[in-house]
């Protein structure tokens, strides 16, 4: 959008390039010395653990030494797809990114639709100072305010539905497994609505004003210019994060459902990284862990790169 | 334009109803749980029990502050919390920034494999074992670093900076480069001053992810109560909390053994929970300054 592009000037460069690469680099040691240590520190950090990945062919035990480690193949990938867990684990992955997405997404267009619509410029800045805030809190402090929310104590949540008599007793509404993965779903809408609004405005505000006025002219009414000139030049944006976010299906957060999970739902509650750390670290299973992180890990890969090339195919270009 | 404005339809109505109406409802359910949970931080502990506290206390105390404040592993966490969010700000925004502007100039040799090694960790992760592992073979359990450490230059900061250095004017840098100055002197006398927004936007992203971040304590240094931050002091509140839903006397009981009996689990919940919530709504403000613009840079690179 905005990236000018500067003037490529390879001013020392062009002559003999193979022969003069060390001399040049020796010439542009301040550059090296800048950037060399920290790309160190990412191999590091990063990278080392990718060898790491050799835990899961083996029958891992602390202690011993890399060669003296039982190497045991596919063994823990086998012991993975036979544990009903694994499967358990992947259906509540699956199902709670799919709510979070397809309700995050609605629900932020819809917003944005809405903030379009106010005239009052005070009121609009307001309200969308306001619906970005909870995204800048942690999920801890948003895990409390929903717990509280919904308790049985007092609860607003339960106060509303008992003065609308539309219950009769407080439910424990986060005790019940089959609703955690809607209040998964509705705890990340009420926390990133506001956030995710944001692109979605930027978009509405790039639409020619030349179309509604059109629009106008040919007897529009406000809601036929939103259905018929907004949603349509949105469009592509929508479809644009709609598919990247698919990428993002195994490997979207973990901390609300960890942080509001209890006994009672944990068959609904556990997704891939609660998994990693119930083996991991508590039961110190760290080979067949470390086997459960390669599966997320190769599939996002996967998933990123099929989804990076449909959006490609879908002309990503028009919108930047 | 003004004309049309003048008749409002029915539609017209209707719609702005629907619009004002919705976005009230927003507010109000975004706005509510934290002014509920700031009048029960204020509101003595044992009225609050007895329900009936939603926006403004009943019977004022600050005493639930004070237990909470006066508890040396809130104030030691608090200190924790602050020091490792204004170290990773500080190293973060400094390192990524240099790494960046090296990484801009075009003429620089290993640009594109230095490039490609940043972008390929946002496609790659080596999971919570070898991390974990990694973490404590380099002694980096149990110790203050670990908060400050791996993440000092990641790649979508690094791409953020770089592109708005892109930006900048080329011709400044090559006078200053012609006028006899190093690289190092003209990144922090020239690219620095003149990227102060973007580094604005990354320092504040970085600081509310460091300050939000309670995950990394909890693993490595769970064990030393030294390290605790308050994020995961707030946590482990939280987890008392969800193991006893509903029994009140065992809370109670709890509660007691940690500080008097005069405060219960729901003050001490309301009242961290403020406490950790205030420094981002102090900063708030400065934030709203700058993420969108934040957002759009981010976007050109995604």
């Amino acid at each position: 959008m905005n990236t000018p592009v500067t003037p490529d000037v390879p001013v020392e460069t062009i002559p003999s390039r193979k022969k003069s690469f060390w001399r040049t680099l020796l010439h542009q040691k301040a550059l090296l010395l800048m950037s060399l240590p920290f790309v160190i520190h990412v191999i590091i950090f990063k990278y080392v653990p990718i060898w790491g990945w050799t835990l899961a062919f083996q029958n891992y035990w602390p202690g011993k030494k890399f060669f003296e480690q039982a190497w045991v193949g596919f063994e823990n990938f086998r012991w993975l797809f036979r544990d009903p867990i694994f499967y358990q684990v992947l259906r509540n992955t699956l199902a709670m990114s799919i709510i979070q997405l397809v309700f995050g997404m609605t629900s932020s267009i819809i917003l944005a639709l809405i903030i379009n619509e106010v005239r009052l410029v005070f009121f609009k800045k307001t309200a969308q100072t306001i619906s970005y805030l909870p995204h800048f809190i942690s999920w801890v402090v948003a895990a409390i305010l929903g717990r509280d929310a919904l308790s049985t104590d007092g609860g607003i949540v339960n106060e509303i539905l008992m003065k609308l008599h539309i219950i009769k007793e407080p439910i424990m509404f986060l005790g019940i497994p089959k609703l955690f993965w809607w209040i998964i779903g509705a705890s990340y809408v009420w926390k990133e609505v506001g956030w995710g609004a944001i692109i979605y405005l930027a978009a509405i505000a790039s639409v020619d004003p030349n179309l509604y006025e059109a629009a106008t002219i040919d007897g529009a009414g406000r809601l036929r210019r939103i259905w018929h000139v907004t949603i349509p030049s949105i469009q592509p944006i929508i479809v644009i994060i709609l598919v990247m976010n698919m990428g993002f299906l195994l490997s979207s957060g973990f901390e609300q459902q960890y942080l509001l999970q209890n006994g009672r739902v944990i068959d609904y509650a556990r997704v891939f990284t609660i998994y990693e750390l119930d083996y991991g670290i508590k039961m110190m299973r760290y080979s067949f862990a470390t086997a459960v992180g390669i599966f997320r890990s190769v599939v996002s890969l996967v998933l990123v790169f099929a989804t990076n090339y449909i959006a490609k195919r879908l002309g990503q270009e028009r919108l930047l | 334009m003004k004309k049309r404005r003048m008749r409002l339809t029915k539609e017209d109505i209707i719609l702005d109803f629907v619009v004002y109406t919705t976005l009230i409802f927003l507010v109000i359910i975004t706005l509510y749980p934290f002014l509920n949970t700031l009048a029960v931080s204020f509101n003595d502990a044992l009225d609050s029990s007895k329900g009936g506290i939603y926006l403004w206390p009943r019977k004022f105390t600050l005493y639930n502050y004070r237990s909470l404040l006066n508890r040396n592993q809130v104030y030691h966490a608090s200190l924790i919390s602050v020091l490792r969010t204004v170290l990773s700000t500080l190293f973060c925004t400094f390192s990524t920034a240099m790494v960046a502007y090296a990484l801009s100039r075009k003429e620089f040799v290993l640009r594109k494999i230095f490039s490609f090694i940043y972008v390929l960790t946002m496609y790659i992760d080596g999971g919570l074992i070898p991390t974990y592992f990694l973490m404590r073979s380099l002694k980096l359990t149990n110790n203050f670093w670990v908060y400050v450490l791996p993440g000092l230059v990641t790649a979508f900061n690094l791409i953020v900076i770089r592109t708005y250095i892109n930006g900048l004017p080329e011709s400044l840098i090559e006078s200053a480069r012609v006028d006899g100055a190093g690289e190092f002197t003209i990144f922090t006398r020239i690219v620095l001053p003149l990227c102060k927004p973007v580094l604005a936007t990354i320092a504040l992203f970085v600081a509310v992810a460091n300050w939000n971040s309670w995950f990394d304590t909890f693993l490595y240094n769970s064990s030393n109560a030294k390290l605790s931050t308050l994020q995961y002091e707030l946590m482990k509140v939280l987890q008392t909390a969800n193991s006893m839903t509903g029994s009140l006397e065992q809370a109670l009981a709890q509660a007691a053994t940690g500080t008097t009996n005069t405060i219960t689990p729901r003050a001490v919940r309301a009242t961290m929970t403020v406490i950790v919530t205030v420094p981002i709504a102090v900063v708030y403000p400065f934030l709203q300054k700058y993420f969108v613009h934040g957002l759009t840079l981010g976007g050109i690179k995604e």
